[in-house]
C-alpha cells in the first residue's frame, strides 16, 4: 500500500508522537486520570475522533495491523475515511478481523470477542470529564478528582431513581478506575462497561477537541457505579440477532418497512460474521 | 473545663487599609453554642470564614481538636467540612442545590463519605425531612419551589445529616420574615440540644443571640469588644458599645 | 434476507468526486484564479488568515477556493496545513507605532497629532447595490493621491498613559504561551486569552462584544484608536543573535479606552481592552478589545457574572474550527447509543403504563 511521501509516518511528526506518548505513560501510571495535552490540529474535524487518531499515531508502528470501527462496525463512514487515513500516511496493514488487530480504534463499543494482552484498544472521546454535565468549569471538575470528591455524581444517579425507579443512564455510563478516578468510559453503551472491568488488553482514550488523554492499564480493576440495592444492569434489546442468532451480544435495531417491522442484528459485524461462519461449518 | 474543641489565636487580616481581624482570639468547647454579634462591617463573617478554612488570615493561628487547621491540606480540609464539620449559609441557595431533590440534596453528604444503599439513604432522609418539620412527602419535590423558611430548614438537615460536632452558621435566620425567623430559631435551639453540637453562629441579632447561645462575643472594627456568658454580657454589659448594641435592640 | 450495509469506502469516493465537480460549477464558465480570490475577495482572505491564524494570502485564497466560500471550513484546511509546520520560535513583540497607516481612527479626540485617516472604508457608503459591478469590466475612477505625511502617529492610548490616565501593561518578561502547543488551562493568563481571542470566531466575539454593550457585563467602551496598515516582522535566529526583518503584513488594532474606578490600591484611571487581527478587519478587532476587556473584570473586581467576563466559557467556545466539528459531528452514526435510549425508553414507558393500568 502506498503511503504520502509528503508527510511523516502516521501523520504526526516526532516530537508530538513524543508529547503525546509522554502523556500516555502518565496516563497509564495514573489509571482513570486526565492528562492535558498539546493536542494537534488534524485534517480531520474535532469530534470526529482527533483524539483517537492521535493516540493511535503515536503508538503506531510499521508492524502494527489496523482496526477502526464504529458503532461496532468496520463499515461505516467514519471508520472507513480513518482507516484509509492510516493506510495513507503509515501504509500500514488494516484487518477486519479483531482477532488479528494488534490495535484497534473504536467509537461507541467494545468489540465482543474477549480482547487480549497484546492488543490495544483506543478510544475516540467526544468529552472526557464524566462530571461535565453536572459541574461544566473544568478547574472545579480537575479539584473534585483531585480530592476524589464525587458525590456529585451519585447524587445524579439518585435522582435518577427518585425520579425513573431506576438509574436511567444507558450510555457513557460513569465508572470509577481503581477504586480512585471517576472515569467516563466514552458513549459506550453501559452493556459495554462490563468488558472494561480487568481486561488484558491495555485501553486508551483520545480526547482531540477537549486535549486530554486517560488511559485503564491490562487487569485493572473498573467498577460501573451504582447502589447496593439498585445494582448496575447491563441493558441490550431482548432479542436475537437475525443473522448469527446471538442471544448475549450488542443488537442494533434496523427498520425494515414504515410498518412497524424491525428487526435485530449484532453491532459487532466482525463477531457477528464469524459466528454466522461457524454455524455454515458446522451445519 | 473540657479541652476546646476549636482554638484560634492572634487572627490578623487586612483588606488595604481596612482591619478586618485585628488580634482575635477564640474558643469553641463541645457542645457550646458561641455567638458572634456586632454590626455589619464588624468582621463577624470574616472571622467566621477563617475559622472555618474559607480565607486565610495574614497572621494567627487556628487549631481543630489540636490540629492546625490553615497548614491542612484542602483535601482534609473539605472531608472535615462534610463530615465533622457544617457550614449554614444565610441564603439557602448557597448551601442547597436547587436543582436536585429535597432528598438529593440531604442524601449528598451521606453518600459523599459512602453510603451505597438508596433505600437506607431514603429512609434517613425521610427521618431528617420530619427533624426539620418538612412532610416526607416533599421529599422528591426540588427545594426550588419550597419557602424560605422550608429552603433554610432543608439547608440544615443536610448539614446535620452527617452528624457533625461543629457547625458554623452565618446569620442563619437573616432574610426571613420574623414570624418564621422564632419558629426556626426554636428548631435550631431543639437540634443542637439534642445532638449536643458546638455552633459558631454570627448574628446581627441580639434576641436570636440570647435565645441560642451560651456565650458571646462582640465584635466592632476587627477587634473582640467583649466576650463573656450570654446573660452576662446582655444584662451587664461592660463596654460602651455593647451598652449601645443591647440599648438600641430594647428600643427596638 | 436481510444484508448488513457495505461499501462505505465507494460512497465517499463517490461523494468527494460530486464534490470536485459541485466547486467547479458550470465549466463553460472560466476558472477561478486564487489570485483573482486574493484580489477581489481580500476580507474573506484576510478572515480565513485571522482564524486560520496562518498568514499568508496565498493559501488562505486557496483555502476559500478549496472550500467552495466556505469560510469555517477555509480556516480548518489552513489551520490543518499550519500544525504541519515546523515551528521556530516567536517574532519579536509587533511595533504598532511603526505602522504605514493606511487607515487609523480615533473616537475620543476631534484631531490628534498624525490626523484622522479614513482609508478603504465601507463606513460612509450608502448600502446600495451597484448594479454597474454585476456588469463586468471597467476600472474605479481611482482614489486621489495626496503628498505622504511623514509626521509620526503615536498611539491614543500612550498619550494618556503619558498623562497617568491609562493604566500601563506590565510587559511580558518571559516569552508567552503557545496555545496550539500546550492546551489551554484555567484560569489563562492575558497573552494566552488574547491569542484565543484572536483565532476566535469573528461572529461569536462580535455577539458577545455587542452583550457588554446591551449591559452583560458593561465596560463604557470608546474606541480610543483602530490602525489599520503594514507593519515588519522582525525575528531573531539564535545563530545570528540580532533581528532580521521576515517582511511586512497588514493587521488591525483596536485599542478601547475603557473606564476604571479604581479600587483600595490603585486610582481611578483608564484601562483598556486590546484587539489584533491579520489583515484588514476592523470588526473582528474590534469585537476582540471588547471581550478582552470583559475578561479582565474578574481581576479589576468588576464580577463575572456575564458570559462575556467569564473565561472558561469565552474561552471554551470561541473556536469556530473546534465548534463546528462538534456540532458537525451529530451527524455521525450515534444509533448505538440510541438504541440503548429506545430500551430505556421503553423499560420506562412499560413501567408507567403498567402503574396507570393498576
Amino acid at each position: 500500500m502506498s503511503t504520502d511521501a509528503g508527510y511523516n509516518f502516521a501523520y504526526l511528526d516526532e516530537s508530538t508522537k513524543r508529547m503525546i506518548r509522554r502523556a500516555l505513560l502518565k496516563a497509564v501510571a495514573i489509571p482513570g486520570h486526565q492528562v492535558p495535552f498539546g493536542s494537534r490540529e488534524m485534517p480531520l474535524p474535532y469530534g470526529w475522533g482527533t483524539g483517537g487518531i492521535q493516540v493511535t499515531a503515536a503508538v503506531l508502528g510499521p508492524r502494527d495491523v489496523l482496526k477502526v470501527i464504529d458503532q461496532g462496525s468496520d463499515d461505516t463512514t467514519n471508520a472507513v475515511s480513518i482507516r484509509a487515513f492510516f493506510r495513507r500516511t503509515a501504509g500500514i496493514a488494516t484487518t477486519e478481523r479483531t482477532a488479528e488487530a494488534t490495535i484497534i480504534q473504536t467509537r461507541h463499543r467494545i468489540p465482543e470477542r474477549k480482547l487480549t494482552e497484546g492488543q490495544i484498544l483506543v478510544y475516540q472521546v467526544p468529552i472526557p470529564e464524566p462530571l461535565a454535565r453536572l459541574e461544566p468549569r473544568i478547574a472545579e471538575t480537575r479539584r473534585l478528582h483531585a480530592m476524589a470528591d464525587y458525590g456529585l455524581m451519585h447524587v445524579k444517579l439518585y435522582e435518577d431513581i427518585a425520579k425513573h425507579g431506576h438509574i436511567a443512564t444507558s450510555y457513557s455510563y460513569p465508572v470509577m478506575v481503581n477504586e480512585r478516578y471517576l472515569m467516563s468510559p466514552s458513549p459506550i453503551p453501559a452493556f459495554d462497561n462490563p468488558k472494561m472491568h480487568m481486561m488484558p488488553a491495555l485501553q486508551l482514550f483520545g480526547a482531540g477537541r477537549e486535549k486530554r488523554i486517560y488511559a485503564v492499564p491490562p487487569y485493572t480493576h473498573v467498577r460501573s457505579l451504582d447502589f447496593e440495592d439498585h445494582p448496575f444492569r447491563p441493558i441490550r434489546a431482548p432479542h436475537a440477532c437475525e443473522l448469527c442468532g446471538s442471544r448475549d451480544t450488542y443488537l442494533d435495531e434496523v427498520l425494515v418497512d414504515d410498518k412497524g417491522g424491525r428487526i435485530f442484528v449484532c453491532s459487532d459485524t466482525d463477531h457477528c460474521q464469524e459466528r454466522q461462519a461457524m454455524k455454515e461449518a458446522a451445519e | 473545663m473540657s479541652t476546646p474543641l476549636m482554638e484560634a489565636r492572634g487572627l490578623q487580616l487586612r483588606f488595604g487599609r481596612v482591619a478586618a481581624l485585628d488580634d482575635v482570639a477564640i474558643d469553641i468547647h463541645p457542645g457550646e453554642v458561641v455567638a458572634i454579634v456586632g454590626e455589619s462591617g464588624s468582621g463577624k463573617t470574616t472571622l467566621l470564614r477563617v475559622l472555618s478554612g474559607l480565607m486565610r488570615p495574614d497572621a494567627g493561628a487556628v487549631t481543630y481538636r489540636g490540629e492546625d487547621v490553615l497548614a491542612m491540606p484542602e483535601a482534609a480540609r473539605r472531608r472535615l467540612m462534610r463530615t465533622e464539620w457544617g457550614f449554614v449559609h444565610q441564603n439557602p441557595r448557597d448551601g442547597l442545590r436547587l436543582g436536585v431533590t429535597a432528598g438529593g440534596n440531604i442524601g449528598e453528604r451521606l453518600m459523599a463519605v459512602g453510603a451505597r444503599h438508596y433505600g437506607n439513604i431514603r429512609a434517613e432522609a425521610t427521618e431528617w425531612l420530619k427533624r426539620v418539620e418538612i412532610d416526607p412527602a416533599r421529599m422528591d419535590d426540588i427545594p426550588g419551589k419550597f419557602s424560605g423558611g422550608m429552603q433554610q430548614r432543608l439547608q440544615i438537615a443536610r448539614v446535620l445529616v452527617t452528624r457533625p460536632k461543629l457547625v458554623f452558621m452565618d446569620e442563619p435566620t437573616g432574610g426571613l420574615d420574623v414570624s418564621v425567623q422564632a419558629r426556626l430559631l426554636d428548631l435550631i435551639r431543639a437540634l443542637v440540644a439534642d445532638l449536643g453540637l458546638a455552633v459558631l453562629i454570627v448574628t446581627h441579632d441580639i434576641a436570636a443571640a440570647r435565645l441560642l447561645a451560651h456565650r458571646i462575643l462582640v465584635m466592632r472594627q476587627g477587634q473582640v469588644v467583649e466576650e463573656g456568658l450570654t446573660d452576662r454580657v446582655l444584662d451587664d454589659p461592660q463596654h460602651a458599645y455593647t451598652q449601645l448594641l443591647v440599648s438600641s435592640v430594647l428600643a427596638a | 434476507m436481510y444484508v448488513a450495509t457495505k461499501g462505505g469506502e465507494k460512497a465517499i469516493g463517490a461523494a468527494h468526486a460530486w464534490l470536485d465537480e459541485v466547486r467547479r460549477g458550470d465549466p463553460a464558465q472560466p476558472e477561478l484564479t486564487t489570485t483573482q480570490v486574493e484580489q477581489q475577495l481580500g476580507l474573506a482572505v484576510d478572515r480565513v488568515m485571522a482564524e486560520g491564524s496562518c498568514h499568508d494570502r496565498g493559501l488562505a485564497a486557496l483555502a476559500v477556493k478549496q472550500s467552495r466560500g466556505d469560510l469555517i471550513e477555509a480556516a480548518f484546511l489552513l489551520r490543518a496545513y499550519r500544525t504541519t509546520l515546523p515551528r521556530f520560535g516567536a517574532s519579536l513583540p509587533l511595533d504598532t507605532n511603526a505602522m504605514a497607516i493606511q487607515r487609523r481612527i480615533s473616537a475620543t479626540y476631534k484631531d490628534l497629532p498624525g490626523g484622522q485617516v479614513l482609508g478603504p472604508t465601507f463606513d460612509y457608503t450608502h448600502r446600495l447595490l451597484d448594479f454597474r459591478l454585476a456588469a463586468e469590466g471597467g476600472l474605479p475612477a481611482g482614489a486621489p493621491q495626496g503628498e505622504p505625511d511623514p509626521s509620526p502617529t503615536p498611539r491614543v492610548t500612550e498619550l494618556l498613559a503619558q498623562d497617568g490616565l491609562m493604566q500601563r501593561e506590565a510587559p511580558e518578561e518571559s516569552e508567552p504561551g503557545d496555545l496550539t502547543r500546550q492546551p489551554l488551562s484555567f484560569p489563562a493568563d492575558r497573552p494566552l486569552r488574547l491569542q484565543a481571542l484572536a483565532r476566535g470566531d469573528e461572529g461569536f466575539l462580535l455577539s458577545l462584544g455587542y452583550s457588554t454593550q446591551r449591559g452583560y457585563g458593561g465596560n463604557h467602551p470608546f474606541v480610543g484608536e483602530i490602525r489599520m496598515g503594514e507593519i515588519a516582522v522582525e525575528f531573531v535566529p539564535e545563530e545570528l543573535g540580532f533581528a532580521v526583518d521576515l517582511g511586512d503584513i497588514t493587521i488591525t488594532e483596536c485599542q478601547m479606552v475603557n473606564q476604571f474606578k479604581g479600587s483600595r490600591t490603585e486610582p481611578p484611571q483608564f484601562t483598556r481592552g486590546y484587539g489584533l487581527v491579520f489583515g484588514h478587519g476592523e470588526r473582528k478587532a474590534m469585537s476582540m478589545a471588547l471581550v478582552d476587556r470583559a475578561l479582565r473584570s474578574p481581576e479589576l473586581g468588576e464580577g463575572s457574572e456575564a458570559p462575556a467576563q467569564q473565561q472558561e466559557f469565552v474561552l471554551s467556545h470561541c473556536d469556530n474550527v473546534e465548534a463546528t466539528g462538534f456540532v458537525e459531528h451529530l451527524k455521525l452514526p450515534h444509533y448505538v447509543d440510541f438504541q440503548s435510549e429506545l430500551e430505556n425508553v421503553r423499560t420506562m414507558r412499560a413501567a408507567a403504563m403498567k402503574e396507570r393500568g393498576e
